[in-house]
């Protein structure tokens, strides 16, 4: 894909971005009715949330371009799946913030080392954050690319734990799935307010990802240059 | 304003604080890319005499 195609997606994403956050904050803000037993304080839910899944979908989308890298020896795949990683790490910081804000109203506290959903996410965070220290500690080439690759494709095996764990486990201090075989276990104007603004920070990493990708593609454009000119 | 309130309105703002830091990463790198490539033109031209 050319940078000025690249670019004119970017501009495309952050505006959908833009649109579909202002709508989805409005709408849990002021549309969608107060939760009976938290009150205000519940409407956290519709960022933090948000916030964790799209987290998940750039560690996702990181594993894939991994597996692409290892099977079809895609070489722009390498930039792709760091790329990735660095975003599901952002998205990662926030949900353990809005997480912790949320943890602190609800329960007293901002962290429990008892709750496995937790534990379990600050495991496939710092499994994700060590990866820029595998990463930068092996000279760039072919060997940190496939050794990356493979960091981050097993990391895939930690998200669904990490994802189901809320449904594996019994007693929770967390609230429990949104989403069941029976349904959204919400009123129907919560739940449209929550897939808004899911879509709007969906919209928003892929706009940072596209952003961030076309940054780093030309810091190693400029590097090659660079050495060329030397 | 409830505490409850309060916290709600410190998550948005941590989420907004967030895009708004990102954006200004992003200015400074595409700025130091602006003056490596400045630093760049100038080499070539020097090579080719320009």
């Amino acid at each position: 894909m050319s940078t000025s195609l690249r670019n004119n997606g970017a501009v495309a994403l952050a505006l959908l971005a833009a649109v579909l956050l202002t709508l989805g904050l409005g709408l849990a803000l002021l549309w969608a009715p107060e939760d009976a037993d938290q009150g205000s304080s519940q409407r956290i839910f519709y960022i933090h949330v948000p916030v964790a899944l799209t987290a998940y979908a750039c560690f996702g989308w990181a594993a894939w371009k991994a597996f692409r890298l290892l099977w079809k020896g895609d070489e722009r795949a390498d930039l792709e799946s760091y790329t990735a990683v660095h975003m599901g790490v952002i998205f990662g910081v926030l949900t353990l913030i809005t997480g912790s804000i949320w943890a602190k109203i609800s329960w007293g506290v901002w962290w429990t080392w008892s709750e496995r959903q937790l534990v379990l996410f600050l495991i496939l965070f710092l499994f994700y954050s060590a990866y820029f220290m595998l990463r930068y500690s092996t000279e760039p080439g072919p060997r940190r690319a496939r050794t990356s690759a493979v960091y981050a494709l097993f990391g895939a095996v930690l998200l669904p734990v990490s994802f189901l764990a809320i449904r594996l486990a019994d007693q929770l201090l967390h609230p429990s799935p949104i989403f069941t075989r029976d349904g959204p276990q919400m009123s129907a104007s919560m739940f449209f307010s929550f897939c808004v603004c899911l879509a709007g920070m969906l919209a928003l990493a892929a706009a940072l990802y596209t952003i961030e990708l076309t940054g780093k593609r030309a810091d190693a454009n400029l590097r090659e240059l660079r050495e060329r000119l030397a | 304003m409830s505490t409850g309130d309060r916290y709600l309105a410190a998550a948005y703002l941590v989420l907004f604080g967030a895009v708004l830091l990102y954006v200004a990463l992003i200015a400074l790198k595409l700025s130091r890319i602006e003056r490596e490539l400045a630093e760049l033109a100038r080499l070539t031209r020097e090579r080719s005499g320009g």
